[in-house]
């Protein structure tokens, strides 16, 4: 069963004149362990994408399968328990608050769907520590670096029982090699079974996915193939 | 790559034998380069011929013959290290020449077969991300290495892209006859394309 499955999803803005198709028919089926990334240029549609299946908006035509939650099925209330505990969210700014640490950043959506603070709190240490911020738990994010800061924002996404992962650019404003280690952290996790979703328009943080799917215009246009494996490249060598 | 110049870049730190070269370039390139032990000696004895590195005796090439660097060799090799890589040239491009084609070819959707050299270009990229992924950390060559690839192989996804949307660009303004500013086709290799037709894409 798909961790996540877009059926036919589409979104549209405004009437009439003023009508936008922001998604078209759009496909997708995302597995548990799996990471996609979409990729596409400005205005293509990858965060609205996202947004819909993160149930952030509903769509205006098709279907958004979580697990096996068909998300058109459910209340407004359950939804919101879904994004509670099912769905996890990397912004590119981080979208950290300010007023807290950073483990009760990250404790705060076990806390709002009711999980006790002391096994909350203790939820976010074992999150904090996976991703290698031990120490920095009872920091404020403006005494964070902007990879430690973007690091607590994938702890907050995957702690406690979160199955699907969904990180619109990542990477946000950090240098490559940064960049580089977000895409690790959010490998590791979907290694763990968590389903990932990835958009961005930045081929190298596109090409850490499993697969790689094209979208242009609201339509997914193409994805990459199943990989050989890189013994071919180091077989055949660079042409130089 | 230059094995000529990396094998007296390993023999600046001492004098040693062919089969040690051979693996030290390999180890150093993150193995990356596979090198054969023919091409370490003929380079080995071009060197040697043209006074940049010396051997211990006459004998023939053997796993037992050591080479050391000359001061011409190590004279050569700073030289080298600064001089700067034909980068001035216009390059004919292989991909720039088949868009610049495509865009003439009656019956050629150029946004297709934009679409078809970016899947092939990012699916290398997957591939060598994949190389580093499962790379020990600490092994910072082969990070290099690849960086390098990665680095170049997303410069042609970018020229691809700027590409798709100076064409779009055009054709909207009716500069340039370019077949549709709808969005790029569905390719035959593409599982996931929901629809093939209806070329009127969305606006946003």
């Amino acid at each position: 069963m798909s961790a996540l499955q877009l059926s036919r999803v589409s979104k549209v803005y405004g009437r009439g004149a003023s009508e936008v198709h922001a998604l078209i028919d759009v496909d997708l089926s995302v597995d548990p362990g799996e990471l996609v990334a979409v990729m596409g240029p400005s205005g293509s549609g990858k965060s609205t994408l996202l947004t819909i299946a993160g149930s952030l908006e509903e769509p205006s035509g098709g279907e958004v399968t979580v697990g096996d939650v068909p998300l058109s099925r459910l209340s407004r209330n359950e939804r919101a328990a879904l994004r509670r505990r099912v769905i996890g969210y990397v912004f590119q700014d981080f979208n950290l608050l300010a007023g807290l640490t950073a483990a009760e950043n990250v404790s705060l959506p076990l806390e709002l769907d009711g999980t006790s603070g002391k096994a909350a709190r203790a939820a976010a240490l074992e999150a904090l520590d996976q991703l290698g911020l031990p120490d920095q738990a009872d920091r404020f994010p403006d005494e964070l670096s902007g990879g430690e800061r973007q690091r607590v924002a994938i702890a907050r996404a995957v702690v406690g029982q979160r199955r699907l992962l969904l990180a619109d650019e990542p990477s946000g404003a950090l240098d490559s090699v940064n960049g580089e280690s977000v895409m690790r952290l959010v490998r590791a996790s979907c290694q763990g079974g968590v389903a990932g979703v990835v958009v961005t328009h930045d081929a190298q943080l596109a090409a850490w996915a499993d697969r790689v799917v094209f979208l242009r215009d609201g339509r997914i246009v193409d994805q990459t193939a199943e990989q050989d494996g890189p013994e071919s490249l180091l077989e055949a060598g660079p042409a130089r | 790559m230059s094995v000529r110049h990396a094998l007296l870049a390993l023999l600046s730190e001492g004098p040693k034998y062919g089969l040690q070269l051979r693996h030290e370039f390999e180890e150093r390139t993150g193995e990356v380069w596979p090198l054969n032990v023919g091409q370490v000696y003929t380079t080995l004895q071009r060197l040697e011929r043209d006074g940049l590195v010396e051997s211990d005796n006459d004998a023939e090439a053997s796993a037992q013959k050591a080479f050391r660097l000359t001061g011409t060799g190590a004279a050569e090799l700073n030289n080298w290290l600064r001089t700067p890589p034909d980068l001035s040239s216009p390059p004919r491009d292989e991909l720039v020449i088949k868009v610049l084609v495509a865009t003439r070819v009656p019956g050629v959707d150029v946004h297709d077969v934009i679409q078809t050299h970016r899947r092939h270009v990012v699916q290398l990229m997957q591939e060598w991300t994949r190389i580093k992924r499962d790379a020990p950390a600490q092994d910072v060559n082969l990070a290099l290495v690849v960086d390098a690839e990665l680095y170049r192989l997303d410069s042609v996804v970018r020229w691809l892209d700027a590409a798709q949307s100076r064409l779009r660009r055009s054709a909207v303004d009716g500069e340039v006859p370019v077949p549709s500013d709808g969005p790029a086709r569905t390719t035959r290799t593409s599982p996931a394309a929901s629809a093939s037709t209806a070329p009127t894409g969305a606006r946003r």
